[in-house]
């Protein structure tokens, strides 16, 4: 058969069109990025001074800062990320290692992803009913727990998804050697999967660490600076929420400030993660 | 198949060793990947201190035989050994073998490289800690042994804690065999160990296993009849399931008894 010209000019046109295409939707999706984190640093930079990491949130019209909604964010995270990434890690490792393909594994995966894209304001209902109604009072601890349930379905799914990616026969020569499977887990493909399990918690961290939903029903709020999780905590995400609805500007203004903190923290920590677990030099 | 040449020869032939020199004997041995009947009433000797290579097509069962010899099979449920696979007159088939003291024994490399994502040394040092507590200065001096029999110490001994992932793929598989006889085993299992090297590593890693060959019972499985025939004293060809043919090799590749070997052989098919 003949070589058509205008078969290879309209498949070279249909490329140039999709490639276009794509290039066209990046833009837009990065615009939109630029936009926000536009707005957002021109915004908030206007609220940081020296007062938002030293003072509590205020009542319009008095001078304040942000330091008990800082605190009780740092604090409500790290244990939320504590208990997810034990439960995460240990079920991704029982999906990818143990679970293979029986039902079991099957129905927890599937609830697993079921989980992962569950409503967080579900989720904070649900813990409202466990741990904030018994208890009747809201707590930065039940807080920490909703937080949990959001992030660990994440880290569960990532770290099944690269030990999986890890060779056969990795699994294999550890084994070959004559070491237990759970040895070759913990020793060999643990290491092999540690930038990947990483990127999950890093990514699960992100998630929360925007969250209000699920902190409204459980941690509530607190106007005091306060380490107590067995009581009400303040936290960035809901200090947002409310003061962004009120009608005063100095408010207003610190919760520009807050979203731009929680943007920063987020962003550096992802920075510094990635700089620690470089690959090995080669 | 049909020249008339051949048609005198036996349908299967297998060469007997001297019973005193078997280091591992494989007697009867049928294999299952659940109802799929893979090893067919396999029965083959492998002399101590000796090499003896496998051949046969793709999925005659040379790679399975290989697993069933360190039981790396059970780790997956639904495959099943039957038969008796005697080593130093124990059965290793038996149900509460030690398999971590039986793997002590026989180490295997692999087809592809697999280093472990840890340090050069780590990587030696890894099957050693599992058995022994050496200290700081015998680890090393087991290391260093280890990486030397594997022919590799020049060329890692300056970046011993660099990660032994960034080594070339001729060099990572010298490690696996280094990791491999630093616990010290009396058999080596090699499953394709060259099929991921370029020529040059494969030759060098040939050179490797001839010279391990006298104080280790290896078994090497290969598509490489070259190779084959250069490292080993014995061949097994097999065949669909079936060891077909089993002699020394020297004779073996000269003047094979059976039909279907020879045409391997010679390269009529496989």
């Amino acid at each position: 058969m003949a070589v058509s010209a205008r078969r290879v000019a309209t498949r070279r046109l249909s490329n140039v069109l999709f490639v276009g295409f794509c290039f066209a939707v990046t833009v837009i999706a990065l615009g939109a990025l630029a936009l926000i984190l536009f707005s957002l640093v021109t915004q908030g930079i206007g609220g940081m001074n020296l007062d938002i990491f030293t003072k509590s949130t205020p009542a319009a019209g008095t001078p304040g800062g942000l330091i008990n909604a800082i605190v009780g964010s740092i604090m409500m995270a790290a244990v939320g990320m504590v208990i997810a990434l034990v439960i995460g890690i240990l079920a991704g490792t029982w999906l990818a290692e143990y679970a293979g393909v029986s039902r079991l594994g099957a129905i927890v995966r599937f609830l697993n992803d079921v989980l992962l894209s569950a409503p967080s304001i579900l989720i904070g209902l649900f813990v409202y009913e466990i741990l904030v109604f018994p208890f009747k009072t809201f707590s930065g601890f039940a807080g920490g727990v909703s937080l949990a349930l959001l992030a660990a379905p994440v880290i569960t799914r990532t770290t099944e998804d690269v030990l999986k990616l890890q060779p056969i026969a990795l699994r294999e020569s550890g084994v070959a050697l004559g070491s237990p499977v759970w040895h070759v887990i913990r020793n060999i493909l643990w290491r092999g999967a540690a930038s990947g399990i990483l990127t999950g918690a890093l990514l699960a961290f992100a998630r929360i660490s925007g969250e209000t939903a699920p902190l409204l029903f459980t941690a509530l709020n607190n106007q005091f600076f306060s380490w107590d999780m067995g009581h009400p905590m303040a936290s960035l995400p809901v200090v947002i929420f409310q003061d962004a609805l009120t009608p005063y500007p100095d408010l207003n203004k610190l919760a520009w400030a807050g979203a731009l903190l929680i943007a920063g923290s987020v962003l550096a920590v992802t920075i510094t993660a990635r700089a620690f677990s470089r690959e090995p030099k080669r | 198949m049909s020249s008339t040449a051949t048609l005198e020869l036996p349908d299967v032939s297998i060469a007997t060793v001297d019973k005193a020199k078997v280091k591992l004997d494989v007697q009867n041995l049928d294999f299952f990947y659940g109802k799929n009947h893979s090893l067919k009433s396999v029965s083959i000797p492998f002399e101590a201190n000796a090499v003896t290579a496998l051949i046969g097509p793709s999925g005659c069962g040379k790679s399975t035989l290989l697993r069933t010899l360190n039981r790396m099979y059970a780790l997956y449920p639904g495959q099943k050994a039957t038969g008796k696979i005697m080593l130093d007159g124990e059965d290793i088939l038996r149900p509460g073998v030690n398999l971590s003291m039986l793997r002590a024994k026989i180490g295997m490399v692999f087809q592809k490289p697999t280093p472990f994502p840890m340090s050069i040394f780590d990587n030696v040092a890894f099957g050693v800690r599992l058995y022994e507590t050496l200290g700081k200065a015998e680890m090393g001096e087991r290391v260093e042994e280890s990486l030397r029999r594997a022919a590799l110490w020049d060329e890692v001994k300056d970046k011993l804690q660099t990660s032994g992932l960034g080594l070339s793929g001729g060099q990572q598989q010298r490690l696996c065999v280094a990791r491999c006889i630093a616990v010290k085993p009396e058999i080596l299992l090699l499953d394709e160990p060259t099929s991921a090297l370029d020529p040059i590593s494969s030759a060098k890693l040939e050179e490797t296993v001839t010279q391990l060959k006298n104080d280790y019972t290896i078994v090497i499985v290969t598509h490489n009849l070259g190779q084959a025939a250069r490292v080993s004293k014995y061949t097994g060809f097999m065949y669909l399931g079936e060891l077909v043919e089993f002699g020394e090799t020297a004779e073996m590749f000269t003047k094979p008894l059976t039909v279907r070997g020879s045409d391997y052989i010679t390269g009529r098919f496989g």
